[in-house]
This record gives structure tokens, sequence and C-alpha cells, in this order.
């Protein structure tokens, strides 16, 4: 295991278990550069570090660039089977990185970008981000957020690179064939996964993963991959009503039925 | 091989022969030659460097660390703008001890933007960790940047060498290149020491500090930076000595400096200095090549018999007096008899010094106070 | 030189034992078939299959309680950790 315990991640924490995951597919042979976040803070408090695979942090906004350096270094020195790895959250790769992550997939940076959304800036205290979704309430829009979450897989796919894909973890098996298959191609491969956050999105530290399923039942959040251009639907979404993902956080408690009308309309229309 | 060549395209052959690994630049004037320089080295082929095309200064810098934590030499160079948009990875890179070189092309930071010389945006970053020696020459900056492969592969600190925008990097003179294999005994091939990135030995590097880690971490970086003066003056005389060339002590370079006033600046308005030097027997220069770290215990040295020091800052640290002027009247503070110290600021945004100016500066310290400060523009 | 901000020892977080965190604990009952969806569900990774039961790592279990959640056979129960 290369993600091992005693890291300070909260109980219940969505983005440990992703990552702890995504090692298990990709193997040892991996450099991982992290952007500052939930997960970077939480896993290297010096003089300790829960990684065992090398690790580089750096800021919050360069995950990418950082690796893009990782893998040019490697690639001149001849290695071309390590796997270079940029992992950051829906803040450091959507929101202050998105400028370094754009700059990375048009560049064809050959590393694999691995994005984790906790829908807000969690780290910090659970403020809003581009990705966080439209009405819930964080510490800076308290009154819920007037805006719809930034597609940022889309926007990745539009940079035309060889892979995109979402993942949730509550489908696991789905996450490692999605990795196991970006491992072995090249260029710039990208996979976000949905992370719920009990502490941050107010449910019960057990129900992670559960709500992690209902996400995809309630087709609120959609499992797909985008090979070369191809889109393939990989877990079919379920019909279940969006109430029944919205209601169970604390963070959505506050919606009127109109609000909650308007999202189950939009999603209808996915 | 000596050559008249523009001082950017110098700049760009020098970094050819240290063959860095991984090259990140975003352009900016007046930096852009540099790198259109390096990009024409590596299409040709006569370069294999692996050169990315960043979409930003911070990008740049940012893969350069990547790169440099993965055990390679990188390269990347920039100014003003770049400089300050690469504020947060510039102490990252030095508290993280990883030994990067980036050559600093003076200019002016905004606001107002302007593109000339001055030297604000490395004088910015003065207190990031990194080593900053600023050159005169086109000559000097090819030495320096020599030199600082060396220096920072040794000590673990980096090493930022700064040369004026335009005067120096689109000036067309006579350089000597180094040949390659000069190149090669003075700089071996790069093996990484102690802290790189391998899944065969893996390590966590840039983790979360608290308190007393992080103090711990920074003492670390600043007893080596002041230990790395040492460095600094012997990689200077290493180099002196196959080269046959030589910059003062490294540190400092005195220049007729037997006299009782004594201009001390940086850069490349020592050039015109020294012509006024010549022919003025009151005046002597003492121009400061490593500023950071910065030479104390020389700067006493040689300025305590002085009756005054005119210090010629081409930035200003807003809210006080030049930073140059106050690094100097500060290392003279412990001495009994201490000479009159005086600031000008000039050459801010690419404002010429001319020797006019320059003896304008000497008759008007004879009736200025010690720290008076005046702006000659 | 060894620099003050590298971790040079990898996986040494595990001297940090964030199991004194729990307030509730999971305890594994005979109902357990051994099927190891827990052990893919765990955020800290501390549980193992042994002679086809699940066993818990209480040194680090935080106690989130995912395991009881998402356990098929409803095997695990919440039970308050004892102090």
């Amino acid at each position: 295991m290369n993600l091992v315990p005693g890291h300070s991640t909260c109980a219940g924490c969505g983005s440990s278990l992703a990552v702890r995951q995504v090692l298990e597919a990709t193997g040892d042979d991996v450099i991982v550069c992290i952007a500052t976040g939930c997960l970077e803070v939480t896993t290297t408090q010096i003089p300790t570090t829960s990684w065992k695979v090398p690790l580089i942090h750096v800021t919050f906004e360069n995950a990418t660039s950082v690796a893009a350096g990782v893998k040019a270094a490697l690639e001149y020195s001849g290695n071309n089977h390590t796997q270079v790895i940029a992992l950051g959250g829906d803040g450091g790769l959507g929101d202050i990185g998105f400028g370094a992550l754009s700059g990375s997939l048009e560049r064809g940076d050959d590393i694999l970008i691995i994005c984790y959304d906790n829908e807000a800036y969690s780290n910090t205290g659970m403020q809003r981000s581009g990705l966080t979704p439209m009405y819930a309430a964080t510490s800076t829009s308290p009154a819920g957020k007037k805006e719809w979450k930034k597609d940022l897989p889309s926007i990745v796919a539009a940079h035309n690179i060889p892979y995109v894909a979402t993942a949730s973890i509550a489908f696991l098996q789905d996450l490692k064939m999605k990795i196991q298959k970006a491992m072995k191609m090249k260029g710039p491969r990208y996979i976000h996964i949905h992370i719920p956050c009990p502490v941050g999105w107010g449910f019960d530290s057990s129900k992670t993963v559960e709500i992690a399923r209902l996400a995809v039942q309630t087709k609120m959040w959609q499992l797909y991959e985008i090979e070369n251009g191809v889109k393939k639907i990989t877990v079919e979404p379920g019909k279940k009503p969006v109430s029944e993902y919205l209601l169970k956080q604390a963070r959505f408690k506050h919606l009127t039925e109109e609000q909650i009308k308007k999202i189950q309309d939009r999603i209808d229309g996915s | 091989m000596k050559k008249i060549i523009e001082g950017s395209k110098a700049v760009a052959e020098t970094a050819g022969l240290i063959k860095p690994a991984v090259i990140a630049a975003y352009p900016i004037t007046p930096q852009t030659h540099i790198v259109e320089e390096l990009a024409r080295m590596v299409a040709s082929g006569k370069l294999k460097s692996k050169y990315l095309e960043v979409e930003s200064e911070f990008s740049a810098l940012s893969a350069c660390i990547g790169a440099t934590a993965t055990g390679v030499r990188s390269f990347t160079s920039t100014s003003s703008q770049g400089l300050a948009l690469m504020h947060e990875v510039v102490f990252a890179g030095a508290g993280m001890r990883l030994p990067l070189v980036m050559v600093v092309a003076n200019r002016a930071l905004s606001a107002p933007i302007n593109i000339w010389n001055d030297q604000q945006d490395s004088i910015s970053e003065r207190d990031s960790g990194w080593i900053q020696i600023y050159v005169e020459t086109v000559q000097e900056a090819v030495d320096s940047l020599l030199q600082a492969y060396k220096i920072a592969e040794e000590i673990f600190v980096p090493v930022m060498i700064c040369m004026d925008g335009f005067y120096l990097t689109h000036v067309i003179e006579p350089v000597e290149i180094p040949e390659q294999n000069e190149a090669n005994k003075f700089l071996p091939e790069y093996i990484p020491k102690f802290l790189y990135l391998d899944p065969k030995k893996p390590i966590t590097q840039g983790g979360f500090a608290n308190p007393l880690p992080y103090m711990n971490s920074r003492k670390q970086l600043s007893d080596s930076i002041l230990e790395s003066i040492k460095t600094v003056k012997k990689t200077h005389d290493d180099f002196s000595k196959q080269f046959k060339r030589k910059y003062g002590d490294g540190l400092v370079e005195e220049y007729k400096n037997d006299r009782n006033i004594c201009i001390v600046a940086m850069g490349s308005v020592c050039g015109t200095i020294k012509e006024i030097v010549d022919s003025n027997k009151e005046v002597g220069l003492v121009r400061v090549r490593c500023f950071r770290p910065f030479p104390r215990d020389e700067i006493k040295n040689i300025l305590k018999d002085k009756k005054t020091v005119i210090v010629i800052d081409r930035d200003i640290s807003l809210g006080n007096r030049g930073a140059l002027f106050t690094e100097i009247r500060d290392s003279l503070y412990e001495l009994k008899q201490k000479p009159k110290v005086v600031n000008f600021i000039a050459g801010l945004g690419g404002v010429d010094i001319s020797m006019e100016k320059i003896k304008k500066m000497i008759e008007l310290s004879k009736k200025k106070e010690d720290g008076e400060m005046e702006w000659l523009i | 030189m060894k620099a003050e901000n590298v971790v040079y020892e990898p996986g040494s977080s595990k001297k940090n034992k964030t199991g004194d965190w729990r307030s509730f604990r999971p305890r594994v009952t005979e109902k357990c078939t051994g099927c190891g969806i827990c052990v893919q569900f765990c955020p800290e990774g501390i549980i193992e299959i042994k002679n086809k039961k699940a066993v818990i790592d209480f040194d680090y279990c935080k106690g989130c309680l995912i395991c009881a959640n998402e356990c098929p056979a409803k095997a695990i129960v919440k039970e308050k950790e004892k102090k």
C-alpha cells in the first residue's frame, strides 16, 4: 500500500480512499506531484509522510507544471517507464491552477492528471470553488451558490487529449479500470474523481461512499470516458430523483422545491 | 572562442554549454532573445535539452523545480513582471534547497508598465534565499552563469544571475565564449547528491511544516546561504585560475579605490563609473558583485577609511531608501569612524545614468548630510 | 546534507496512531463472509481479510464506520468506544 495510515484526513475522507485506490492501480513506478490541498497537508506532516512513492509539493496552482518538469527530466535521462502523476483538488486544478492545467494539456505533457473533486476549498474550511454545485451552502456562499458547477472534464476534453474520464469512489472497479487504461497511454490523460466530503457537505462520516453512489444513481455525477474524442458511458446513470441525493447533505438542506426542480430539470436535459 | 555576439545570445550559448536537461522559459522583454536563441539551438538539434514551451513564468520556474527535483540541471530566464509572477515559486525553490539557476534580465516593475532597465525586479526577491550576482558586462554574465551551477550544486542554494536588460542583453560586443571541453572541465556532469525523486528511494519533497520544523528549515537555509559567501568566492577563484578572467575577489570589485570618495553601485553602470574614475582623481569605485549573501565584512573593510561613500541605487525600497544603500550603511554601522554615506536613486525605468549625472552626484554629495537620499531623474 | 524539509523515510506517518480519535468503533460479527468490500472502502486502508474474516487495525481506525455502512451482510456493528 503506497498511502499508509497515520495521516490526519478526517474520518470518512473520500480523497484518501480515492488516492489509495489510484496508487494500487498505478503500482510503484510513479512520481506524484501534488498541489496544496486537503490531501497534501494531511499526508506530509514533516517529519513524517504517508507516501511510499516519491512525492513533490511546490505550491497550490502548479501541480501540472511541476509534473511537466519531472517528466521532461525523466525523458532526458532515458527513463520512459516511470509515470508522472499530477494530483490536485478542484481548487488546485480547476480554479487557481486552471491556467497551468490548460497549458499542460495544450502542450501535450505526457502526464496523468487526477482531480479529486470535493466541490469546495475544503482544506481552508469549505469555501466555494468554481466546481461547487448550484445552490450549495459553503462558508463563502452561505445562502447557496448562485452559479452552476464548472464542467471541468468537458473543458479538459475540449483540449483534445487522448483520454478524459470521470470516476467515483463508489465505483472502484470503474475507477481502477480507468486508471489502468490511462497508464497504458501516452500524452495528457485526465481523470476526475467525485469525492464526497462528510465534514464539508454535512453528512455522517459513514455515508461517504453511499453519497457518492447516490450522485451516480441520480445522474448528478455521470461516469464516462472519452478516448481520442469518442465518448462512452461506463456506468449507466440511475433514475432516482435528485432530492434523494441533495437532501441527505446539510449543504443542500435549505433548498426550496423550486430549486430542486431546477436542478432536476437540468439533470433530465443532460 | 572570441566572437562578436549579442549579450542574450552569449548567455544562451553558455546555457547550451552547460547542457541543461530541461529548459522552461516564457518570453518577456528584454529576455526574449535568450529563450529564442535556446529554442533555435534545440530545434537545430545542436542542443539536446527538453524545451518546455510553458504558458506563464509561474509554470516556467515550477517546471524547472520539478526537473531539478528529479536530479537534473534546468535553466530558465525572466525579467520584471515575469519574476514578480514567479515570486511564490522563487521562495519555494529556495526553501526546497534545489540547485536552480536563473538569469534575470533586469527590468523595471509595473506600475506604470515599462520595459527598460532597472534592478527593482531582482532586488525585490532579495529575501527569497537565492544567491544574487549582479554582472557588469556580457563577459561577466557568461562567466557567472558557469559559476552559478557550480555554486548551486555545492551548497544547494539556488543562484540568480542579474544582468541589466537592454544594456547587456541587447548590446553586441566581443565576448569570449568558452569551448565545450573548457566548460566541461570547470563544470563536470551533474551527479545529484542527496534529494531527488526516484521511485527506488521515495522521498517527500515540500511537505507541510508545523512551526518548529518550519523555523528549523529556514534556519538551515539561512546558515547555508551565509556560509555560501565562501563558495561564491572560491568558485570565482577556481574560474579565474582556469580561464584567466577575474571580477574583484568574486564578491566585490575595487576599481582605483584608494581615494577619499567612493562610489558604490551594481551592474552595467559601473562601466560608466570606471570612465569617470579614470579621469577624476578624487573618486574610486566599489562594485558589489555578490548582493546575496551580502558581503558585510568586505564592505566594512574596504570602505572604512573613506570620507564619503556615494551609493547609486537602480532601485528604490519605497518607504525608505535604496536597497543597496541600506545594506551598505548597515555594514558600516559598527565602525567607530564612519564615512558619510549618501544615496542617489537613478536610472529607474531605463533612464540613462550618463557621465554628467555621475559627475553631478559627486558634486552634490559634498554638500549632503549622512543618510540623505536624492532622486536624480 | 539532510535537508530539514525533506522526509526521507517513506510511510513514516505510521508512527502517528490515529486510533485515539475514535468516539465509536466498528465490531466485526460472525455474519462476516470475508467478501472484502470493507477492505476496499476503508479510507485508511487498515482492514485485512484473515481466515475469511475482516480484521480491523484499531491502532489507526478513526471510527468513520464506512465499513459498517457498506457491508452487504450487515456484519459490522457500531459500538461506543470505551475510554
